[in-house]
C-alpha cells in the first residue's frame, strides 16, 4: 500500500543522505521524496512516498526514527491528509493546439507561466492523479519534458507535526 | 551512563583557556576518562599526534595496520563496558578502518573513532589521501559528524561520546580536517548534552511489562532466550535472578555467552545454527519464548516461517531497547522497550510479588522432555587416535585456564568450537565478531582485551586462516609487551567453507585449502614470541600448562588438527532449527 511519510530532520549537511542511504541499503522503495526547511530554520521537512505491507512501514518508520538527525517521523496515513504535488509541462504550442492546450489547462486549473512562438510552460498542482490525468487529457507528441516535485502533504485541521 | 555521572571535566578550570582543535580533542579524551587510544598516525592527523606526545591522560597505542586499531579499541569496549577509542588518519586510514567499524556496528559496541581528515578549503578537490570519510562510513556508524570549525569540536566529541554510549551502543566517527585541528578557540567541554532528535528511552512500560509477568507465569513450555544485548546492558545479574526465580530453561546466543553461566543445570546451551539439540528443540517447541536482548537473527532461528510453525499458539515477549529490532523478522506479542537491566529489575519485583507461581507439574514435564533431548549429548565427539581434535584443545583450555580466560577468536569452524565447548560462566569474557563475521579480528582483539585485564589470562583461539589476516600485529604485543596466548587449530583448510563445500558443494573444495603456510613456530620467534608445534594429543595439556605458566611471554601455539573434523550439530542454511544435523547421522 502507498504511504506518505512527513520527517522532521535536523537542517544539518548530510541529513538527507542519511534518510536516502538508508531507504537503498535496506531495499525499501522511494516513489518520491522531497525535502525543504521548516519555517524553523534548523529544521527540514522531507516528504518521502514509499509502497510496502504494514510490516514493511512499520520497519521503516522504526529504522528511520533511529537515525540520530530525525526528529520525528509520521506516517500521513494513519489520519486524514492532504497532499499536493507540482508539475511543470513544457509542449510544443503552434497553430490550433495552442488553443486546445490553454482550454485544457484552464478545465485543470492549470496556468501557464512561460510561451514562446512555439512553447508553453504549463504550471498545475493537486494529487498525483490529477497530474497524471492532466497528462492524459493533451496530446502526448506535445509533450516536450515535464518536471514533479513529488508529493508533499499535512495532516487536517488540529492534526500538527512538529517538533 | 548519565551524564550528570560523567568523569569530572575540566572545564571550569580552564574555560578561559584558548586552546587548538588537537588540543581540545586530548583534553576531551581526558574528560571522558580515556585510558587507552588506538591508533596509527599520518599527515592529517600529525597535529593531534604532536598534542598526544605532550600529554600524560591517556596512553597511545601504536598497532600495525588501521584494522587493528579499531578492532584493538572494540574489544577493550566489549571486555569493560567502556568506550573504545581509535584514532587514524585520512583517505587510506580510514578506508582501512571501515573494517573494524563496521564490525563494531554490527555488534552494537559503543567506540568513538577519530579521523584526520584534509583541511577544509581541500575537501571536494581530491587532495592527497582524501576519501569522503562521512560517506564512506555512514552505513555502518550509529553516527557520524565532520566537524567544519573548531568551535563545535567539544560538543561535537560531547555528543559522539554519549550517543556511542546511550540506547542502543554503536560506533560513533568524528571527522576532524587539519586546519580544524590547528585553528584555536576557548576551550569549554560541556557537562551535559541535549539532543531533540536523540531521546534513548531506558524504562520499560510497565503495563507491558505486567503482561509479560502474567504470560510468563502461565507457560507451560517457556524458553528464556538471552542475546548480547543483556552484556552490552550490564544484566547479566538480572537474567540470572530472573532465569533462577523461574526455574525456566536458558539458552544464549553466541553474542550473549556468560549472559547467563554456562555450568548451570539450567543451561541448555547456546541456540542458531551450532546450537544443542536442548537448545534449539526447546525454542522451536516453546510456548512462551521470552528474548532478552537478542534479535532473532537468520543464524539464531533459521527460517522464521518455520520457526513459527513449530508452535502456532507460541507466544513471544521481546525486551530490546531497539524498537526497530522487535518484528523485524519474528511477530512478537508483547514488545518492552527499554534498558535491559531496568525492565527486568521491574519484571522481576512483578513475579516476587505475585501470588501466583509457575506450575510445578506442567514445567517439571517441560524439563523431563528437555532432559530428554539433552541426552542426546550432541556435543560428544570421538577422540581422533594420533591426531588431535580441534574440540578437545578447547575442553583443555577450559580446564586448563579454569574457565576463567578471556577468550577472543576469529571466524569459522575454530569460533564455533569455542563457543561450543569453553563454558562461559562471566560476561564479557567472550570477545568474537558475530554479527559481521570478520575474520583477522582474534589477535588485535586479543590486545585489547588484555590492555583493559593485563593480570588476566586472554586466550585467542584462531584458524590459519583467519591468524594471517592481522598477523602483523605479533609486532605490536612485542613492542607492548602483551603476554596473550594464541591458540591456533590448524587444520590446513577454510574449515568452515570447506565444511560447507562438503555438505552443499559436491566436495569440490574450491580456494578452501591452506597451502604454502609459514611456519608459525619460526613466524613467533622471528617476532620475538615463544612458538611451539603441538601435534599429538597427549601433548594438548603439558604445552597448554607450560604456555599460561610462562606470564610474561606471548606463547603462539600451533595445534595440528583432524582436517576432516566438522562442527556439530549444524542447521543448513534456510532451514528451520529444528533440522539439524548431528554428527551421528553422518
Amino acid at each position: 500500500m502507498r504511504h506518505i511519510l512527513s520527517i522532521l530532520v535536523e537542517n544539518e549537511a548530510g541529513a538527507l543522505s542519511r534518510v536516502a542511504g538508508l531507504f537503498s541499503a535496506r531495499g525499501y522503495n522511494i516513489e518520491s521524496l522531497t525535502v525543504a526547511p521548516t519555517e524553523d530554520a534548523t529544521l527540514s521537512r522531507m516528504t518521502i512516498v514509499t509502497t510496502g505491507s504494514d510490516e514493511v512501514i512499520e520497519q521503516i518508520t522504526k529504522q528511520v526514527n533511529k537515525l540520530v538527525d530525525v526528529v520525528k517521523i509520521v506516517d500521513l496515513n494513519e489520519g486524514k491528509h492532504v497532499e499536493r504535488e507540482l508539475m511543470l509541462v513544457k509542449t510544443r504550442a503552434v497553430g490550433k493546439d495552442r488553443d486546445e492546450l490553454k482550454r485544457t489547462a484552464d478545465i485543470f486549473r492549470a496556468r501557464v507561466i512561460d510561451l514562446t512562438e512555439k512553447t508553453y510552460v504549463i504550471e498545475l498542482t493537486g494529487t498525483g492523479d490529477k497530474l497524471d490525468a492532466f497528462l492524459e487529457s493533451i496530446d502526448r507528441s506535445l509533450i516536450l519534458e515535464t518536471v514533479r516535485t513529488g508529493a508533499c502533504g499535512l495532516g487536517r485541521g488540529e492534526w500538527i507535526v512538529k517538533a | 551512563m548519565k551524564l550528570s555521572d560523567a568523569p569530572h571535566s575540566p572545564s571550569t578550570a580552564f574555560a578561559t583557556e584558548i586552546l587548538s582543535g588537537a588540543e581540545i580533542l586530548c583534553r576531551a579524551l581526558e574528560a571522558e576518562g580515556v585510558e587507552y587510544v588506538f591508533g596509527y598516525p599520518g599527515g592529517a592527523v600529525l597535529v593531534i599526534y604532536d598534542e598526544i606526545y605532550k600529554q600524560k591522560s591517556f596512553s597511545h597505542i601504536l598497532v600495525r595496520h588501521e584494522q587493528a586499531a579499531v578492532h584493538a579499541a572494540d574489544a577493550y569496549s566489549r571486555s569493560t563496558g567502556k568506550p573504545g577509542v581509535a584514532l587514524v588518519t585520512s583517505g587510506p586510514g580510514v578506508t582501512n578502518a571501515v573494517t573494524g567499524i563496521a564490525t563494531a556496528y554490527m555488534d552494537s559496541i559503543p567506540m568513538v573513532i577519530i579521523t584526520g581528515q584534509v583541511p577544509t578549503h581541500a575537501i571536494g578537490q581530491d587532495a592527497f589521501q582524501e576519501c569522503d570519510t562521512v560517506g564512506i562510513t555512514r552505513p555502518c556508524v550509529k553516527h557520524n559528524f565532520l566537524v567544519r570549525d573548531v568551535a563545535d569540536l567539544a560538543e561535537t566529541l560531547k555528543k559522539a561520546f554519549y550517543i556511542a554510549m546511550t540506547g542502543r551502543p554503536g560506533p560513533v566517527v568524528v571527522d576532524i580536517p587539519k586546519d580544524v585541528s590547528m585553528a584555536k578557540t576557548p576551550f569549554v567541554y560541556p557537562q551535559t548534552v541535549e539532543m531533540r532528535s536523540y531521546r534513548p528511552v531506558n524504562k520499560g512500560h510497565t503495563g507491558q511489562i505486567k503482561k509479560a509477568m502474567q504470560m510468563l507465569l502461565d507457560a507451560r513450555q517457556p524458553m528464556i532466550y538471552v542475546g548480547g544485548g543483556a552484556i552490552l546492558g550490564d544484566a547479566s545479574a538480572q537474567v540470572t535472578e530472573l532465569v533462577r526465580l523461574l526455574g525456566f530453561p536458558c539458552t544464549n546466543t553466541l553474542m550473549g555467552l556468560g549472559a547467563f553461566p554456562a555450568s548451570d543445570r539450567q543451561f541448555v546451551g547456546m541456540l542458531g545454527m551450532h546450537g544443542t539439540v536442548e537448545a534449539n528443540m526447546a525454542m522451536q517447541n516453546s510456548d512462551v519464548l521470552i528474548a532478552v536482548g537478542a534479535r532473532f537473527d537468520d543464524r539464531v532461528i533459521g527460517n522464521p516461517t518455520h520457526f513459527a510453525a513449530g508452535n502456532p499458539t507460541r507466544k513471544i515477549i521481546h525486551i530490546d531497547i531497539d524498537p526497530s529490532s522487535i518484528s523485524k523478522r519474528v511477530k512478537v506479542d508483547v514488545p518492552i522497550v527499554g534498558n535491559i537491566k531496568d525492565v527486568l529489575v521491574d519484571l522481576i519485583a512483578l513475579l516476587k510479588a505475585a501470588e501466583q507461581k509457575p506450575d510445578p507439574a506442567a514445567i517439571g514435564e517441560w524439563w523431563k522432555q528437555i532432559e530428554a533431548w539433552r541426552a542426546k549429548d550432541c556435543l560428544k565427539y570421538k577422540m581422533g587416535g594420533d591426531i588431535i581434535k580441534p574440540q578437545y584443545v578447547v575442553q583443555k583450555l577450559w580446564e586448563v585456564t579454569k574457565g576463567d580466560a578471556f577468550v577472543t577468536s576469529d571466524v569459522g569452524q575454530h569460533q564455533m568450537w569455542a563457543a561450543q565447548y569453553y563454558r562461559f560462566d562471566k560476561p564479557r569474557r567472550w570477545i568474537n565478531s558475530g554479527g559481521l563475521g570478520t575474520m583477522g579480528v582474534g589477535l588485535p582483539y586479543a590486545m585489547g582485551v588484555k590492555f583493559a585485564h593485563p593480570d588476566a589470562d586472554v586466550a585467542c583461539i584462531t584458524g590459519e586462516g583467519s591468524i594471517q589476516m592481522c598477523i602483523q600485529e605479533l609486532s605490536t604485543c612485542k613492542q607492548y609487551h602483551l603476554p596473550v596466548k594464541v591458540i591456533l587449530l590448524n587444520n590446513r583448510y577454510l574449515g568452515m567453507v570447506r565444511q560447507w563445500q562438503d555438505f552443499f558443494h559436491g566436495n569440490r573444495h574450491a580456494e578452501s585449502y591452506m597451502d604454502a603456510l609459514p611456519d608459525f613456530v619460526k613466524l613467533a620467534e622471528a617476532y620475538g614470541h615463544v612458538g611451539m608445534k603441538i601435534e599429538k594429543p597427549g601433548d594438548v595439556e603439558g604445552a597448554l600448562k607450560d604456555a599460561f605458566a610462562m606470564k610474561d611471554r606471548l606463547v603462539f601455539m600451533d595445534f595440528i588438527t583432524d582436517q576432516k573434523e566438522n562442527v556439530f550439530p549444524m542447521v543448513p542454511g534456510g532451514k528451520g532449527i529444528s533440522e539439524m544435523i548431528l554428527a551421528e547421522d553422518l
